[in-house]
């Protein structure tokens, strides 16, 4: 669901972070229009916003696990435990994080990939939100969910920053909501 | 000698895999019973002194902030540590033989756990660059990215990921650095920073210096003052404070 359909509609801090986004033709192949927020993080005000609507949100939830997808939900994910009085736990690619780890695998438009996370980190009944930059296909949440799963914990939600429109049908994942602040920008607003 | 002491704990639910060092470390004490975390110091350099006895007595943790006129890590004694210093280093949780046998390795991930020492590590850096003209804080991949990005929202700076190469999108300008065998990169986007602006660089850890020395480089090249490099462990020993030259470090903890 977005922000705007769900308390939020008119609130200025939503276009203030849409226009804080850069888009980036043809990146990483051509065809593929980048949703940039790094330019967000440049952005003091829109940067602080972004978290605080989903502080707003999450506070009063009783979560306690904040599960970031590396690499751009590293950037999101800490301070929005922080705030909330919650752990963060950082979801990684295979062979980064040196504990003792469960893996999930996913797959990739070409081939797949895998994502990583402590054992221990999440104890069973804990509640948790999954935070990541963006979603598109939901592949990369859906592994999240399922190793949060793995473990017993209860994924309340999955948030991100940006969030395409036509996941609507798709704007659960595995049965998850999904909340998300702004659609991508279309390339005219590139700057 | 910098005192670092060692705190061993055969408890550790978090990873099975960390077994008891065969070695005497200088320092090494076993914790009270109910603390679950080890900080252990890496190996680097095994000291020829036994410990006779292991009782619970606990030397103090060093602080390690240094002194900005002279670049030496000051020697706080136990009445000058901040009190939230022993409980953060508690929490880190060493990990033997990763990625590769004889790294002693500092996870962070543990601090992250512990909602109380991640606010306290957060607070420490905020307390000390609060009001002091920064607007950049540059983190880098990837545990950069945990801790500089609450530190620049709460003393109302931009933040700047430094990365790999290739994932940034837009145009970037590079630097080279070396690695124990070969090089690696490290980018930034052109345009994120203006000449003059003040910065942080934010790591998790410094050991011998050379991924810090190649962000002082990024960003000075584009015309930016670096204050002061900022992490949660130095790993004493490898010449990293030495290695930033004139830029000054600042870290939390120290391990040998």
């Amino acid at each position: 669901m977005f922000a705007a359909e769900n308390g939020l509609k008119g609130d200025p801090r939503l276009q203030a972070i849409s226009d804080a986004i850069r888009v980036v033709p043809h990146f990483p192949k051509q065809g593929i229009m980048f949703q940039d927020i790094t330019t967000l993080l440049l952005d003091h005000k829109a940067f602080k916003d972004t978290v605080d609507i989903f502080v707003d949100r999450y506070r009063d939830m009783d979560i306690s696990v904040v599960a970031g997808v590396e690499a751009r939900g590293f950037m999101f994910g800490p301070s929005i435990a922080l705030a909330i009085g919650a752990k963060f736990v950082p979801l990684r690619k295979p062979k980064k994080l040196p504990g003792e780890v469960i893996a999930e695998a996913y797959e990739l438009e070409y081939g797949s990939d895998c994502l990583e996370m402590h054992v221990g980190a999440v104890k069973q009944g804990e509640r948790a939100i999954v935070i990541d930059d963006l979603v598109a296909t939901g592949g990369t949440l859906s592994a999240a969910i399922r190793l949060l799963e793995r473990v017993g914990a209860h994924v309340v939600e999955c948030a991100c920053v940006i969030g395409l429109r036509e996941a609507k049908g798709q704007c659960r994942l595995n049965g998850k909501p999904l909340y998300i602040l702004v659609e991508p920008r279309e390339v005219d607003g590139c700057y | 000698m910098i005192q670092r002491p060692l705190i061993f704990s055969p408890l550790n639910p978090i990873s099975p895999q960390v077994s008891t060092p065969t070695t005497p470390l200088v320092n090494a004490v076993f914790p009270k019973p109910n603390r679950g975390w080890i900080a252990l110091s890496s190996s680097f350099q095994l000291p020829e002194l036994r410990l006779q006895n292991y009782q619970l007595t606990l030397p103090p943790l060093v602080c390690s902030a240094s002194d900005s006129v002279t670049n030496q890590p000051s020697m706080a004694s136990q009445d000058e540590q901040d009190p939230r210093i022993s409980k953060i280093s508690s929490v880190i949780r060493v990990i033997p033989d990763f990625p590769k046998p004889g790294i002693m390795f500092q996870d962070i991930t543990t601090l992250l756990l512990d909602t109380r020492a991640f606010r306290d590590t957060i607070d420490l850096f905020v307390e000390r660059y609060r009001g002091k003209n920064i607007s950049v804080v540059a983190g880098v991949e990837a545990r950069g990215f945990i801790f500089g990005p609450p530190i620049a929202l709460a003393i109302g700076a931009k933040f700047v990921p430094l990365r790999k190469p290739n994932k940034l999108p837009g145009e970037v300008i590079s630097e080279e650095y070396s690695l124990e065998y070969g090089t690696d990169i490290m980018e930034m986007h052109v345009g994120a920073v203006q000449a003059g602006e003040h910065a942080l660089i934010i790591d998790d850890l410094v050991a011998t210096g050379g991924t810090l020395c190649a962000a002082i480089r990024l960003l000075e090249r584009v015309g930016v003052h670096v204050v002061e490099c900022a992490c949660v462990i130095e790993l004493l020993g490898l010449m990293g404070r030495e290695r930033l030259g004139d830029t000054p470090l600042f870290v939390l903890v120290s391990s040998t």
